[in-house]
Order: structure tokens, then C-alpha cells, then sequence
């Protein structure tokens, strides 16, 4: 009757881990009973992160990840599987961002942010759809998109784009695999402080956008943990298709 | 101050051109004045289009281009501003289909739709920006031509909805980084329009039921497009519309 | 680091407790912890109720309330007040329901509907947030809107505006009461089997339709459990207000 936030015996694939959310997301996983594959592109950072984990009694495993790479996706899926187990929670989480007007967009610009943000996760949840299908056991997709699915925002034309069409692929997923019990939704969080962004946030500048704000503050890493954990659980197994908004606000 | 169709004067890119929705479109610009720079990748199709105009006493040039290089893209809108003079219309048409289901779906099937859906828009819209903006005058047009699948998921079309949500937002994005040039751009959502690329289907019994399943139980073909997209390409009739998506679908999603 | 799903110390008030989805988020609630005011015009059925949750070691207190009178508003809140403490969470969930085609829509059913739904819902959270901010008391507001708010359905035009405007609602409440704390959130309930929706998915037709949805079935209450316990949770919800998020088993996508 109550929500399990007890996570005992499920594998989760974070990507993205080595920094901002995806870290905190493995971290959340975690602790709360989950075996976690954490990916990214940089090692060092993932056997830091594995470690602490394993520090605190969890079960971590860092598999250096490239989501531009369709074979380096498959391949840690592949390592993931034998040596943690089948996967069935997925956080397709890894994003990056190029903030340019339209004007200024070079190719490069475009193509790094459309296949990081768009195509990488849609091969990569393709690939742990695929095998949660034919193991029938169902399993959660968790798509880390953006409050900037929705709305524009000066010189992030690309970015909106593909967070826009990461809520499109959450909801075809949705609905092609809902006769395999695989839940897919798409969490679209507003400003939240991180390392990487705490530094503009507390300038003068950063503070005026924060007084912006109705709420007038920045998320928390922690308030990213209900709604991840219900996700990630058996207790949201009605939702799938769902895009769910956590912004404090911030866009209305 | 009723509000005209007449183009007369506009120049109108079309991209696309050579089939579908893009050949209907650049006949229904030119019947109301426009001359038209019709781009695309056939060059008989296109020759064939040129010469149906010109022959309806409209005006218009072929232009070669492929929407997913960004040097073609460059190229095309330099001949048709030497043939015709400044684009102050873009029909940004092109685009593809495909039906595959999710776990089916190859990287060369993802690429092929999001490269010309999504990217191809994004590089034909920022050569046209480039043109309008340095003119630093007067008002442009941008149509993007997304879908009802924007919004709507479907079976087997899940890289052709993500690509035209990827259209959505970019309208939306360019509405507001240029709208203080004068520059308005919005996005036409059809509806499933009978042409070549969808009649197959319709026109098999399992397509003709889910025709019976639509609130007016019909089909239409273009031209059903016409009077939003004149509204569109119209300086006047549409100057303060910008970043809005009109759907125009009898009902379908409803 | 991960987040509490106890609700002990919390004072819940649900409206339309009396059956359906109410009354499961009564249930749920309590079970979590906190003590429930239980409102509805049916008191036999929040009695019922309350020795149900009594049974299993909760607290809850049956009020009847009318949410299209608003003294009935305030004096519910103000019996909740004396018993169980000052209200942390709303659920605005009492709801008129009514399937009929726009054409013969009768005047008397629509003031009801509006009544119940967007009139009663809005002054229902107005006192709750009123107090909440004399009291500099963060708390939360679980507004309960419909997926026939976000697609039309042919016969529930009427029940479809007034969850469009709950919509609406939440996101306006949750700009203007952001600066104190308050947060207030949407469920879009997919077909859910209750009151309302009654027998018709026992009918043949109804039975028809169940299987062209992509999971074939319809919901039931509990299937909204996690989703409640995280909105109405201290800490689980701490970053969400004005969000609307459905829960449908992809049936309206």
C-alpha cells in the first residue's frame, strides 16, 4: 500500500554518471538497494564514484560508455548484463548542451547535440528495450529530458530540439512496448544546482535569474529523489507515456 | 480589411519540391503571385514543376539541393536570389517517412529521418535567417511544415514523431531569437493527407478503417492546406503570428 | 538521500472520500502515517470508512462536507483544525461526474458539475492555502484533474472543461502561492475502475474497448498509490508545483 523506495535485487544502467545528475542518480539508486552499472566517458571518474559506493555497502560497477558510439553502447549493455545481471531500470540521462544562437550553430554544434541528447539515448533504451522483451520480465525507463522540452530559450534551439523529441520517443516507446510491461517516461526538471552551474548561479547575474523565479530557488539535487525512486520502483507501474514536470515552478 | 491571398512581389523557397505536399505547395504560392524557387533532389521533377507554372503564367526556377548538406543549402538559396531576387518566404517542406517498430529500428533508419526531418529544417531555416536578418528589413516567413505527430504518438513511427517534436521546438526557439528582426515562423501540422507517400496504406482495408474511425470519416489531399498556408506566407494577413502550431487535421487527434 | 514516505505528524484532508479514488487516497494516507480528515456528503460511507482505518491502527475523522458551500468549507476545516491540527496536505479530489452529449447538456447539471469541480475545488484550496500561509506552513495541494482534461472524449465535453480548468488552476495556484512554499500539483487519472466509471467496462462495449487499449485493462485506485504518498511526501515532491502528470497506462497518448 505504501511506496517501496526499496530497490533490493533490481540493476540499474545510469548514464552520464560521472558528473552533475546522472551522479546523483546512481548515488540515490544506491542507497536505496539497487545495483547500479554507472557509465560515462571518463574512468577515472567512474571507479571514483564506484568506490564511494561500494564505500557505503552498494554495489556499483563503472563501465566507460560513449553514447555517440552505437557499438560502445551495446557493449555496455553487454558488461552490464553478465556481470550485474538483467537490466530493468534505465536512466537515460547523459545530455549535453552548446549554447549558441541559431545563427552561430555550426554543424558540429548541431550533430554533438542531437546524437548525445537524442539518438544515443534512443539506441541505448533500443538495446535494454530489446532484451527486456525477450526476457518478458518488463522494467523502467526513466528519459532525464528538460523543462526546455517545452518552451524555448535563446541559443538553445538544439538542446530544445532534442529534449522535445526525447518526449516524442518516450511516448511511441510507451505505447509500442505497453503489452511488455515496460514502463517509459520522461522527467523534465527545471534548474537544479550542481557543481557545474552553482558557481554562475551565485553571481550577480545567476542571482537576479534565481529572484526570477516564483519560487525564487534553484532546485536541490535531493528533491530529484521521489520522483526517481518512484519511477524506478514497482509503484508506478499505471504510469508509462507520462512526462512529468519537476521545476518548482520555474517556467510558469 | 479583409485579408489577401496576393503574393505578388514574394519570393517563395520551397523545399521538398519535387512531390507531395512540397509540389502542391509551390503551385498554390505561384497561382497567388509568388515566384518560387522549387528545391529539391529531382532534377526532371523539378524542370517538370518550373515548366507547370510558368505555364499557369507564374514564375519559377529549380533548385538543386539537398536539405541534409549544409554547402547545398547555401548554394540553393544563392541561385534563387540571383534568379528571383530576395527569399521573403521558406517553405520548410522536406522530409521523409518510414515505418519501423521501436526494437526494429536501425541507426541508418534513425538517421535517415532525423537528417532530413529535423536537421535538414534546422540548416534550411538558418541559411534563410542569415538572408532576412542581413536584409535588416521588412518581415520573412518561415513555415515549418511538422505533423499531428509532433503531439500524438503512433505505432511504428517513433523516429518520424521525435524528429517533428524536434520541428516544434525549433519553431518556437527561432519565433523568439528573431523576432526582433521582423521574422515570423511558425509550424503547419497536417493531419494524414492522402498523397504518394501515405496512399498505399489508406487505400488497403485496414487503412480505410482507420479512415472510418476519424470524426468526419474522410481523407482529404492537400489542397486542404491551402488557406492556412497562405495565411502563412501572406506579410500582412499573419504578421502577428509567430511560433504558433497550426494543426490542421478535421479532427483526427481529437 | 532517499526520500520518506512517512506521513506521521501530517494532517491530511481529502474531499469526496466517500468512494472511488477518494476514499483509497483517505486509506492510503493514513496508512502512511498521517491523520486524514475524511469529507463527503455521505457520512454512512466515511464511518465505514474510518473503522476501516481505525482497524488497521489509523486516525481519521469523518466530516461532512459540501465543497459548493463554502461554509461548509470552512467549517470542515475548521472541525480538522480542532481534532486532528492544522491541514498539510489537500487532496482536491470530490468531483460531479455526468456523460452526455453537448446538444442536450441541461442548464441545472452543468451549474453542478462546475460547482463541484472547478468552483468548489478553487475555494476548497483558497481557505487550505490561506491558512497554510498565516501559518508559514509549507504544505502541499494534490489537485485531481483527468485525462479527459488533455483529450477530448465524445459525451464528457462538460466534465472535460471543468478538469481542463482544474489544469489551469494548479498552475496558476502554483505561481502565485511559490513564494511561500506552497506546492500544488495535477493527477490525470487514466480509466480507472470506480463509482464512476461504474459498470460500463463490464459491458460488452465496454469490454470492446478495455481491449483496444495497449495494456487491455483499466486501473485500479491503487495503482495511483505511489504517485499520492510522493506528492503529498515532504521531501519526495520538494521541487514539483504546477506540474500536471498523468498516469494512464498509456491509454491517451
Amino acid at each position: 500500500m505504501s511506496i517501496s523506495c526499496n530497490l533490493d535485487g533490481k540493476v540499474a544502467l545510469v548514464t552520464g554518471a560521472t558528473s552533475g545528475f546522472g551522479q546523483h542518480f546512481a548515488r540515490t539508486l544506491a542507497a536505496s538497494g539497487a545495483t547500479v552499472a554507472i557509465t560515462g566517458r571518463r574512468g577515472d571518474r567512474l571507479d571514483e564514484l564506484q568506490a564511494e559506493i561500494e564505500g557505503k555497502g552498494g554495489r556499483a560497477l563503472g563501465i566507460v560508455m560513449d553514447v555517440m558510439d552505437p557499438a560502445s553502447i551495446r557493449n555496455a549493455v553487454d558488461v552490464a548484463e553478465t556481470e550485474l545481471g538483467a537490466i530493468n531500470v534505465l536512466v537515460n540521462n547523459a545530455g549535453i548542451s552548446r549554447e549558441r544562437l541559431i545563427v552561430d550553430v555550426t554543424e558540429e554544434d548541431y550533430d554533438a547535440v542531437l546524437d548525445t541528447n537524442l539518438k544515443g539515448p534512443y539506441i541505448l533504451a533500443q538495446e535494454v528495450g530489446r532484451r527486456m522483451i525477450e526476457r518478458g520480465e518488463g522494467g523502467n525507463i526513466i528519459n532525464i529530458a528538460s523543462m526546455m522540452a517545452y518552451r524555448p530559450y535563446r541559443g538553445l534551439s538544439a538542446y530544445g530540439m532534442s529534449k522535445a523529441g526525447m518526449v516524442a520517443m518516450t511516448r511511441c516507446m510507451a505505447l509500442e512496448w505497453a503489452r511488455y510491461n515496460i514502463n517509459i517516461n520522461t522527467l523534465c526538471p527545471g534548474y537544479v544546482e550542481t557543481d557545474m552551474n552553482s558557481e554562475y548561479f551565485h553571481s550577480e547575474k545567476g542571482l537576479k535569474v534565481v529572484n526570477s523565479f516564483p519560487g525564487k530557488a534553484l532546485g536541490k539535487l535531493d528533491d530529484l529523489n521521489g520522483i526517481l525512486l518512484l519511477l524506478a520502483s514497482d509503484s508506478a507501474e499505471f504510469m508509462t507515456g507520462s512526462t512529468i514536470e519537476i521545476d518548482g515552478g520555474q517556467p510558469l | 480589411m479583409s485579408f489577401t491571398c496576393d503574393l505578388s512581389g514574394e519570393v517563395a523557397l520551397v523545399t521538398g519540391a519535387s512531390s507531395g505536399f512540397g509540389r502542391h505547395f509551390a503551385l498554390t504560392l505561384a497561382a497567388n503571385g509568388a515566384a518560387i524557387a522549387a528545391a529539391g533532389r529531382s532534377r526532371d521533377r523539378l524542370s517538370e514543376l518550373v515548366q507547370e507554372i510558368e505555364s499557369q503564367g507564374g514564375r519559377a526556377v529549380p533548385v538543386a539541393m539537398d536539405v541534409t548538406d549544409p554547402e547545398s543549402v547555401r548554394a540553393g538559396f544563392e541561385v534563387a536570389e540571383i534568379e528571383l531576387g530576395p527569399v521573403s518566404v521558406v517553405v520548410n517542406n522536406a522530409g521523409v517517412a518510414t515505418v519501423h517498430m521501436v526494437a526494429d529500428a536501425t541507426e541508418a533508419d534513425y538517421d535517415r529521418i532525423l537528417d532530413t526531418n529535423a536537421k535538414g529544417v534546422f540548416l534550411v531555416a538558418q541559411e534563410a535567417g542569415k538572408h532576412m536578418i542581413k536584409r535588416g528589413h521588412k518581415s520573412g516567413r518561415i513555415i515549418n511544415v511538422a505533423s499531428i505527430s509532433a503531439f500524438k504518438a503512433a505505432r511504428q513511427v517513433s523516429t518520424y514523431c521525435m524528429s517533428k517534436a524536434a520541428v516544434t521546438s525549433l519553431t518556437r526557439t527561432l519565433a523568439l531569437e528573431w523576432a526582433p528582426y521582423g521574422i515570423n515562423v511558425n509550424a503547419l501540422c497536417p493531419g494524414v493527407i492522402m498523397t504518394e507517400m501515405t496512399q498505399a496504406f489508406y487505400n488497403t482495408p485496414h487503412g480505410k478503417d482507420v479512415i472510418k474511425r476519424w470524426p468526419r470519416q474522410r481523407i482529404s489531399d492537400p489542397s486542404s492546406l491551402d488557406g492556412v498556408l497562405l495565411l502563412l506566407a501572406s506579410p500582412d494577413a499573419s504578421s502577428f503570428m509567430t511560433g504558433s502550431m497550426i494543426v490542421v487535421d478535421d479532427g483526427q487527434t481529437l | 538521500m532517499t526520500f520518506s514516505c512517512d506521513l506521521s505528524g501530517e494532517v491530511a484532508l481529502v474531499t469526496g472520500a466517500t468512494s472511488g479514488l477518494g476514499r483509497r487516497f483517505g486509506a492510503v494516507l493514513a496508512e502512511a502515517g498521517a491523520a486524514v480528515a475524511i469529507t463527503g456528503r455521505r457520512t454512512e460511507m466515511l464511518e465505514t470508512l474510518q473503522q476501516e482505518i481505525e482497524a488497521k491502527g489509523g486516525r481519521a475523522l469523518p466530516i461532512h462536507l459540501d465543497v459548493t458551500d463554502l461554509d461548509s468549507i470552512k467549517n470542515a476545516i475548521d472541525k480538522t483544525e480542532q481534532e486532528l491540527g492544522p491541514v498539510n496536505v489537500l487532496v482536491n479530489n470530490a468531483g460531479a461526474y455526468s456523460e452526455k452529449m453537448a446538444r442536450s447538456f441541461g442548464e441545472a447539471e452543468f451549474d453542478t458539475i462546475v460547482a463541484t469541480n472547478i468552483k468548489g475545488a478553487f475555494f476548497m484550496a483558497q481557505e487550505v492555502a490561506n491558512r497554510m500561509i498565516e501559518r508559514k506552513d509549507k504544505g502541499r495541494i494534490i489537485n485531481l484533474s483527468s485525462v479527459s482534461a488533455l483529450r477530448p472524449v465524445q459525451g464528457m465535453s462538460v466534465y472535460g472543461m471543468t478538469k481542463a480548468a482544474e489544469i489551469q488552476m494548479t498552475k496558476s495556484l502554483a505561481l502565485e502561492w511559490a513564494r511561500y512554499g506552497i506546492r500544488i500539483n495535477a493527477i490525470c487519472p487514466g480509466f480507472i475502475d470506480s463509482e464512476m466509471t461504474g459498470d460500463y467496462f463490464r459491458t460488452d462495449q465496454g469490454k470492446a474497448h478495455m481491449n483496444t487499449l495497449p495494456r487491455k485493462r483499466i486501473g485500479q485506485p491503487e495503482n495511483l498509490d505511489g504517485l499520492l504518498l510522493m506528492l503529498a511526501s515532504r521531501d519526495g515532491s520538494a521541487f514539483m508545483t504546477g506540474s500536471v502528470i498523468k498516469a494512464d497506462d498509456a491509454q491517451i497518448l
